[in-house]
């Protein structure tokens, strides 16, 4: 009855949120790549077609393409994020006490808002602030930095604010996905004699696998596109802009909306590669974890 | 228990601890922190304890100069009706997908997943003129429109709840005459119940964190939300860390709460909502 062919109601309830789709993530693409071949300022009522002036600009101008270096260090960041998140969730699907506390505390970061993370970790940086108290307690005060102020060092810093915000998501899914590895094969496998390390090797690795694999494709989009952390804490200064800053800035600050907008297009094509590259590699549907 | 396994045992929760004070530190520091007078901020160590630990002077600084009282109020507005509009919009979407057997329903579905595959940051440079053509620029609206309009995993919640819901339940409501839009609210959105619950937990807590929206597109002091308030602590405040602190545990305090009273449903949603 309901799966009538021909009738308007799935269109009607269509409506709106088809027309939302449109209107903000549909147009905005296509007018992005419109942009893209033009100087427009975003002001002017002309806009001037450039052709591909803006991308060769993108490649030639190093300082523009440079601001990718600074993902290596997100890129990294998220390495040590994942391993991480894989030994804590392996420990804490055993019995341990507190267990719940644990979880919740490691958890925990990932909710918090992005600005008040900002702040809490300019402070946690700043000379005589949190980080170096805590070395000179544990005795290192000598090895106090310049944490942000120091352009060796500043996106260490901050892709270490960025472990610390997102390693509970990670954690959870891996959590949530060594659970649902039936207790049977743990018995089995103890029975069997297997240590604690062969489980993990042989079971719970291999049952993890495509959320592992998903967890890296989804850091690497996330470390090209990083914002909010380095805005709100430094601006960009010192050596720690990357490119979705430097677009930003491009666009609203500089008024170049036709170069930002190829910036953009670049961006979103390499996303759209890695992600191409990880349906490639991880089948969607071996990644199940209710 | 031999000597390894008890090494083992005392490294795992020294591993546990240790993460733990990693992540409590830095916010326990502020914690005090906004509990200090500035004096005591300036010549006092991070790890001493305040004077008074019931010294709010700075959160009423952070309300009434901070503007987050402000704030609050406009976040507030602002995630009530955009957690609304979210429902309904997603569960409508999500009945006419999965209910129903129309011509373009592939393209749609298909339209829908290569959204996801755009990035918000990239496009904004585009979204802005969008928005600001709507006449929407400055206004409670952009943050809200953009909040709907961007927002694909509510579907796919909503979708793979209706999956598990039988068909019967709305089949007979139709053969006895009752109307899809009746089938709908009566029948359709009250079975999605727990599906809605996990759809307003996580999508409250995101748009309540979003900062990139309403800095973008609200840049009015009277517009300023949470995220873009406390970012304009900069400037004022900034050698004021005592306030900069009380609005920093504020911001995070109706987080925690949220978080410890809906614990289960957090997790699950989360989980289920980043693995779309």
């Amino acid at each position: 009855m309901t799966r009538r062919r021909g009738t308007l109601t799935p269109y009607l309830f269509l409506l709106v949120p088809v027309a939302l789709l449109a209107v903000f993530t549909y147009v905005p693409v296509l007018n992005m790549f419109g942009y893209s071949v033009t100087s427009w300022n975003g002001l002017s009522p002309s806009k001037e077609f450039v052709g591909a002036d803006n991308y060769l600009e993108i490649v030639t101008r190093p300082e523009l393409f440079e601001v990718l270096r600074v993902s290596l260090y997100y890129i990294g960041a998220s390495v040590v994020q994942i391993a991480l998140a894989l030994y804590f969730a392996t420990v804490l699907s055993f019995n341990v006490r507190f267990r719940n506390l644990f979880k919740g505390i490691i958890f925990f970061p990932y909710l918090i808002n992005g600005v008040a993370i900002a702040m809490v970790f300019l402070y946690f940086f700043q000379p005589g602030g949190t980080l170096d108290s805590a070395l000179r307690v544990i005795g290192l005060g000598e090895a106090s930095q310049q944490w942000l102020g120091d352009p060796d060092i500043i996106n260490y810093s901050l892709a270490g604010t960025s472990i610390w915000r997102y390693l509970g998501l990670n954690f959870v899914l891996f959590l949530g996905a060594i659970q649902s590895i039936p207790a049977q094969l743990y018995e089995a496998a103890e029975l069997d004699g297997a240590n604690r390390w062969n489980q993990f090797r042989h079971l719970i690795l291999p049952g993890i696998r495509p959320i592992v694999g998903l967890s890296f494709v989804l850091a690497i989009s996330g470390s090209l596109a990083v914002f909010e952390i380095p805005y709100v804490m430094t601006g960009g200064a010192n050596g720690s802009e990357t490119f979705v800053i430097q677009t930003v800035d491009m666009a609203f600050k500089y008024y170049k909306v036709g170069l930002a907008s190829a910036m953009a297009v670049v961006l979103l094509l390499i996303i759209l590669l890695i992600t191409w590259i990880q349906r490639r590699v991880v089948p969607d549907e071996k990644v199940n974890l209710s | 228990m031999s000597l390894t396994a008890r090494v083992a045992v005392v490294l795992k929760y020294a591993s546990l601890v240790g993460a733990s004070l990693v992540v409590l530190l830095p916010l326990l520091v502020l914690l005090m922190g906004s509990l200090k007078t500035n004096d005591e901020f300036v010549n006092g160590a991070p790890f001493e304890p305040p004077g008074n630990w019931f010294n709010l002077d700075n959160y009423v600084t952070a309300f009434t100069q901070g503007g987050m009282l402000r704030a609050f109020l406009n976040t507030s507005v602002i995630l009530a009706v955009s957690l609304v509009g979210t429902v309904l919009i997603g569960s409508m979407a999500a009945y006419a997908l999965d209910r129903f057997e129309f011509r373009l329903r592939r393209t749609i579905v298909l339209l829908f997943l290569l959204a996801t595959l755009v990035p918000g940051v990239t496009t904004q440079v585009a979204t802005f003129q969008v928005v600001e053509n709507l006449g929407l620029f400055n206004t409670r609206w952009s943050a809200i429109v953009l909040f709907l309009g961007t927002d694909i995993i509510s579907i796919y919640i909503f979708q793979q709840f209706l999956r598990g819901v039988p068909r019967e339940l709305d089949e007979s409501a139709a053969i006895e005459g009752a109307n899809h839009l009746t089938i709908y609210f009566r029948i359709i959105l009250p079975l999605l119940k727990p599906a809605i619950a996990t759809v307003v937990i996580i999508k409250g807590i995101t748009m309540y964190n979003e900062f990139y929206i309403p800095f973008l597109y609200m840049p009015d002091r009277d517009l300023g939300v949470i995220s873009t308030s406390l970012f304009r602590f900069k400037g004022p405040f900034g050698a004021q860390w005592e306030v900069i602190s009380a609005g920093v545990i504020l911001v995070i305090v109706p987080t925690l709460i949220v978080f410890l009273l809906l614990q289960r449903f957090i997790y699950n949603g989360f989980t289920s909502g980043a693995t779309k």
